[in-house]
């Protein structure tokens, strides 16, 4: 663990062996799939940081939480992790680096296009394609070339179980996903993400749009994602964030201010600045 | 509080006559358009209830206007003229007039016309649509783009009879053109053919000459698509920039190149717009006189397919579109204003125009009810 031990500043690594001792011990407990190491990033060209030095290490098969403030940089660091920000003719890298697995998404031999099948997304609105149901799960895999039926059928089934979207939509997979409740399509967006397999699944704000019952379906499809992904995921709502993730991390103006287990940063922030914002003094 | 119940009824107030005024200046655009549109129908359509579907049918021809010696009246096209001469070889005719392509119908013309549009549509909506998807997905945002939107700015301002000349100058002068023919010191390349193209080509040697398509239905279409070339882009690239942003981010993530978002994810949902919104501008430049009188329409009888000299079928398209043929608009323009004006001729004239105004209705009509359908079954 001596890449721990070099962030020992931060007040991270007790804190993940603490909680891991009591989830099932089969898979490689605490192993980082995603390490990010004095992250700076900057919307025009370097003139300033969005976001500054950040460093965490988000576990695998883990739900981690971003929170903070409006503004303060969580879906640009979302966004970082599968290079959508590659879009941006000005964004740059300014400082440190990512790393999936072990190695540097922003290295000279990265495929974006490669990084973005491991690394999915879920956005905050949710955004089917004007297309039949089955056409979106299928879109990934379509798009990577596979044409056998009998393949995407097995994907579709098996993604839209996944989602927990089977059972509502199984009879009606030829009709356009723009009829699903608001809900539904979010869910649809979930499986329309794993059924390309990725490793991580990144969401942002993924229940901002729903109501109270449809964030409540999505939640425990979130937790159950668990088991097979790694989940990153923004919020806005606290609860949420005790309700769905193993850690949580806070942000404040472009910088992790604390980064720690979910029931220790919520019932024990260790910053002051953690503890005003989730007792609802600040943000 | 009292002041509210001081309305003073002075007459008119300002605030009415403002109302008026622009009530008038509203009810202006109706004059006009019941003024246009009206005085073409009131005077079109009679001429066509009288010659009914031949005036679509047939080709401008010669007019022949006349009193037979027994006071009957007759208006006769050139063949049935030649007949009626021949039948009555010494019969006497009073008050003869005739007009040249005020008999028959408007067939070439109107065939003229469509070609000139497909022609158009061809070159203008590949180039647009892979302009604007370029302007819209690829290109970042720089001093060179910036001139280039600049340019599409200006190009649609600019004049079309200065179209007309720089399609003159450029397609119908300058362009490089394939020949057979040993041509002038323009020749910039040729090669010898080996013997199974010779045989297919019925030519030795093909030609590469910078002497232009000359004054062609091809040199004509490439300035109307020259000309719509600035509204296609800005229609296109509208309706690329409706297409919403979640889904190029969805097929990003999803790890689609760009390439495959745009076609799979963006372009399939701008294209109806596209089409419909290119549609009307392509109506209004084929309504154009001035850059197709330049560069290949030109009054005349024929059907643009009939007369062709070629035997060999490579050399029968190229003469084709080398050849310059009659369009509506052209038409029009002939009948109104290059031949002598007499009171035969406004038959002619009349018709000619309200089938024109009628086909531009149709299909722009056509294009909007089509987008407001589609705009339905697309919606996001
Ligand atoms: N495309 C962009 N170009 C330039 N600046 C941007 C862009 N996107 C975001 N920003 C800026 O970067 C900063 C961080 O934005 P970001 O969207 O990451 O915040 P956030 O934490 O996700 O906020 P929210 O909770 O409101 O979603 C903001 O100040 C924002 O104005
Ligand atoms: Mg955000």
């Amino acid at each position: 663990m001596s890449k721990q031990d070099k962030k020992s500043k931060e007040p991270k690594p007790k804190a993940t062996e603490r909680i891991d001792t009591s989830s099932d011990g089969a898979r490689h407990l605490n192993e980082a799939l995603l390490d990010v190491q004095k992250l700076s990033f900057s919307y025009d060209m370097g003139k300033t940081d969005t976001l500054k030095k950040i460093s965490l290490e988000i576990p695998k098969q883990k739900v981690t939480a971003f929170i903070g403030p409006s503004g303060c940089g969580k879906s640009t660091l979302l966004r970082c992790f599968n290079r959508m920000n590659d879009t941006i003719p000005t964004a740059r890298i300014t400082h440190g680096n990512v790393k999936i697995m072990g190695a540097d998404i922003y290295g000279p031999k990265v495929d974006p296009i490669r990084l973005r099948k491991q690394v999915g997304m879920v956005f905050q609105k949710s955004n089917p394609f004007p297309k039949s149901i089955y056409e979106n799960v299928a879109f990934g895999l379509r798009i990577a070339g596979e044409r056998k039926k009998s393949v995407l059928d097995e994907a579709v089934e098996k993604s839209l179980k996944g989602a927990a979207l089977w059972d509502e939509v199984k009879d009606r997979l030829g009709e356009s996903a723009l009829g699903l409740s608001g809900g539904q399509q979010q869910r649809l967006c979930i499986a329309r993400t794993i059924a390309v397999e990725p490793e991580v699944i990144l969401m942002d704000e993924p229940c901002s749009a729903l109501d109270p019952i449809a964030t409540a379906v999505v939640e425990e499809l979130i937790t159950k994602l668990r088991e097979d992904f790694t989940v990153v995921i923004v919020t806005h709502n606290m609860q949420q964030a005790t309700r769905v993730s193993d850690h949580t991390a806070f942000f404040y103006l472009g910088e992790l201010i604390e980064y720690d287990t979910t029931q220790q940063l919520f019932t024990n922030p260790s910053i002051k600045q953690t503890e005003d914002y989730i007792s609802g003094r600040f943000g | 509080m009292s002041q509210i119940f001081d309305k003073q009824s002075k007459g008119i107030d300002s605030e009415q006559l403002v109302t008026w005024l622009l009530r008038i200046a509203t009810y202006l655009i109706i004059l006009a358009f019941v003024l246009i549109i009206g005085r073409i129908i009131v005077r079109g359509a009679p001429v066509l209830a009288k010659e009914g579907i031949s005036f679509i049918t047939q080709s401008p021809d010669i007019l022949y206007c006349f009193y037979d010696q027994d006071g009957k009246y007759h208006r006769l096209g050139s063949q049935e003229y030649r007949d009626f001469k021949t039948a009555n070889p010494d019969g006497l005719k009073l008050y003869e007039l005739s007009a040249n392509y005020s008999g028959g119908g408007i067939f070439g013309p109107l065939m003229g016309t469509l070609i000139l549009i497909g022609i158009c549509i061809v070159f203008a909506m590949t180039i647009g649509i892979a302009a604007s998807v370029f302007l819209s997905e690829y290109s970042k945002r720089g001093p060179l783009i910036r001139m280039i939107r600049l340019a599409i700015i200006n190009l649609a301002g600019v004049p079309s009879v200065v179209f007309g000349l720089f399609g003159f100058a450029f397609f119908c002068y300058f362009i490089p053109v394939i020949t057979k023919t040993t041509p002038v010191e323009r020749s910039i390349f040729f090669t010898q053919l080996p013997d199974w193209m010779a045989s297919l080509l019925g030519a030795e040697q093909l030609y590469l000459s910078c002497q232009g398509w000359g004054s062609s239905i091809l040199a004509a279409g490439c300035t109307l698509a020259c000309m719509v070339l600035p509204i296609i882009i800005t229609a296109c690239e509208e309706s690329l920039r409706a297409v919403p942003q979640g889904f190029r981010d969805a097929s990003l993530s999803l790890g689609a190149t760009q390439w495959q978002t745009i076609g799979k994810s963006v372009l399939p949902y701008a294209l109806p717009g596209m089409l419909t919104a290119s549609v009307l501008g392509l109506l209004r430049v084929s309504g154009e006189t001035a850059p197709i009188m330049y560069t290949g329409a030109f009054a005349q009888c024929q059907l643009p397919w009939e007369g062709l000299r070629e035997e060999n079928w490579f050399w029968r398209i190229t003469e084709f579109f080398q050849r310059g043929c009659e369009a509506l608009p052209y038409h029009i323009y002939s009948v109104s204003a290059k031949i002598p004006q007499t009171e035969i001729v406004r038959p002619m004239q009349d018709g000619s125009v309200l089938v024109f105004m009628l086909i531009m209705l149709a299909l722009a009509t056509t294009s909007v009810v089509l987008r407001i359908r589609i705009r339905k079954k697309l919606k996001w």
